[in-house]
């Protein structure tokens, strides 16, 4: 569980970056958190994992204050995958990256070598077992980043902008692990742009935006709210797009899913028999 | 006429195994707006590469077939004869950015073509402005967010004026709306000034729109090229697994359930409403 109570943070260049959040994320939780750049997404879920400290208020982690503890401690049970993996990937094969973390937290060799194969398989990177990470894609390096952290197993894992350059089917892979994650009782917070990717996963959507958290709750409800979106500078999903400009047809406003939408349509449509079907 | 050429293009890394480009033969026409996209790894940002120069002249390797490029032959012609003419905007902003100041980034290009002074203010303010970073001139790139970053990278390019630009997800760090705004001002530019568009983008949500031809890669090779309406709407590109955008995918289905809404196949849920307004008023 993740308790924030009204944290502060400046950075020392002098940018406000939090300006007093408060939430609660419990066990098995899955949510996205969105807003502008510069909305202060990142530094929020850095708190998580005490690479920040706030300047004011608290953020405990299962009970803990992240100032009483190491970033190291942390990190066994919050992983973090960074927005570029660039700035976390140096090892020399895609193997080596992803046993790194394993070895520091001093997993047995053998532990080690079977968890670095489910990594590799899970992310379909057993192909590159052998290869430099810096001889892969941008997209495929993102997933070697991720791997690395989802070896040692944490409890709760962040995801910064985990979508970028990945293709439609690898993004599934991501929402179907995702959605394991929460079986297991395990919290995954996301922070992206994505919103279609969060229309397909109808998380918890925390909406940021000048430091403070503007709209809280599901994603259904919060993008296709028309006002908070507007506020925050969100471009909705597509669907929740075609549906705000319905509004003169007796259409409802909050649909995202593209399957939900057909349902609806066909529905309308049916009830007018004279019409071109 | 076309602007960008290639013809049994094959291309194996230095140290490679396999080709990551294989027998790409296309031809992107002056004025357009191409789109490329295909699955993580199929051999995009290896095709962009060799758009100016960078391979085979940078990375070395093998380099197999034609290409040319603003009529230069792209293998006997240098990285800074070919950067007159295109600009690339790389997927990772940090690999482009290095000077002290985002102003100085921007005027790089333009110092090494030997612009006067005057011209040289004039398309570095002109450049800041349209990307919106014009408050960030005296600031060093280093410090600036991913997003802000990208908006200098593609400043930068734009500065340049070339003829053909090509970005490699350009804006994969920015929000949404600034997106759409940067997306907008690209196909402003190519609309207005015939600035011919190579974007890379797996979001075709986004982008599908602006395109006026798509190329689909699969595994080092081009699986479908043409006409964004067409290949978006065909069964072949719903299976490689790209991300057809949701208006054209709710088309499809609420089609096949026997709903007639025309047959200009939608790539925007303001194409996608408009038919449906349509069909649906009372």
């Amino acid at each position: 569980m993740i308790e924030v109570e009204d944290i502060y943070f400046t950075y020392p260049n002098g940018v406000e970056a939090l300006k007093g959040v408060s939430l609660t994320i419990r066990n098995g939780e899955f949510v996205a958190i969105m807003g502008q750049n510069g909305a202060g997404k990142t530094t929020l879920v850095k708190h998580f994992n005490g690479l920040l400290r706030p300047n004011k208020g608290k953020v405990l982690v299962d009970g803990v204050e992240t100032t009483k503890v190491s970033v190291a401690t942390l990190s066994r049970n919050v992983g973090f995958v960074f927005q570029n993996p660039d700035h976390q990937l140096f090892s020399e094969t895609v193997e080596q990256e992803i046993a790194f973390g394993l070895r520091n937290f001093g997993f047995k060799e053998n532990v080690i070598k079977r968890r670095v194969t489910w990594a590799l398989n899970l992310l379909g990177l057993a192909q590159y077992r052998k290869t430099s990470p810096f001889m892969l894609s941008g997209g495929e390096r993102k997933r070697v980043a991720l791997a690395s952290v989802l070896a040692w197993n944490p409890k709760i894992l962040i995801l910064d902008e985990p979508t970028i350059g990945q293709d439609y089917q690898q993004k599934e892979k991501l929402r179907q692990f995702i959605l394991q994650m929460k079986a297991q009782r395990k919290t995954t917070l996301i922070v992206t742009h994505d919103v279609e990717f969060v229309a397909e996963c109808n998380p918890r959507v925390l909406l940021m935006q000048d430091g403070k958290i503007v709209a809280d709750g599901e994603a259904i409800r919060v993008l296709t709210d028309p006002d908070v979106l507007t506020q925050a500078s969100i471009v909705p999903p597509q669907v929740s797009q075609i549906f705000l400009q319905l509004s003169d047809i007796e259409a409802p406003k909050n649909v995202i899913d593209i399957y939900e939408a057909r349902k609806i349509l066909l529905n309308i449509l049916e009830k007018r028999p004279n019409e071109r079907f | 006429m076309a602007v960008i050429e290639t013809k049994n293009l094959t291309y194996t890394y230095p140290g490679g195994t396999k080709p990551s480009i294989r027998d790409v033969s296309i031809k992107i026409g002056k004025g357009e707006f191409a789109l490329i996209t295909g699955p993580s790894g199929c051999g995009k940002t290896t095709l962009c590469r060799c758009f100016n120069g960078l391979i085979p002249h940078f990375y070395q390797g093998e380099l197999k077939g034609e290409i040319s490029v603003a009529e230069l032959n792209v293998t006997e012609h240098q990285i800074y004869e070919l950067a007159k003419h295109v600009g690339l905007v790389f997927q990772n902003p940090e690999n482009q950015l290095f000077a002290l100041s985002v102003e100085k980034d921007v005027a790089f290009g333009l110092e090494n073509l030997g612009v006067p002074r005057e011209e040289m203010r004039k398309r570095v303010d002109w450049a800041l402005n349209l990307t919106g970073i014009y408050d960030l001139r005296e600031r060093a790139p280093y410090e600036l967010s991913g997003g802000q970053q990208q908006r200098v990278a593609i400043a930068s390019v734009l500065a340049m004026q070339p003829e053909v630009i090509v970005l490699d997800e350009p804006t994969s760090f920015l929000d949404p709306l600034s997106a759409k705004k940067i997306f907008e001002v690209i196909h402003e530019l190519n609309r207005r000034l015939g600035v011919t568009v190579v974007l890379v983008e797996h979001r075709l949500d986004l982008t599908a729109r602006y395109a006026d031809h798509i190329v689909i890669m699969d595994e080092g090779k081009i699986v479908l090229d043409g006409g964004p309406r067409e290949i978006l709407n065909s069964e072949e590109a719903r299976l490689i697994g790209v991300g057809i955008p949701k208006a054209t995918r709710l088309y499809q289905m609420l089609e096949k359930d026997g709903m007639k809404l025309g047959n200009t196949i939608p790539l925007s849920s303001d194409e996608l409403a408009t038919l449906l307004k349509e069909v649906l008023k009372a």
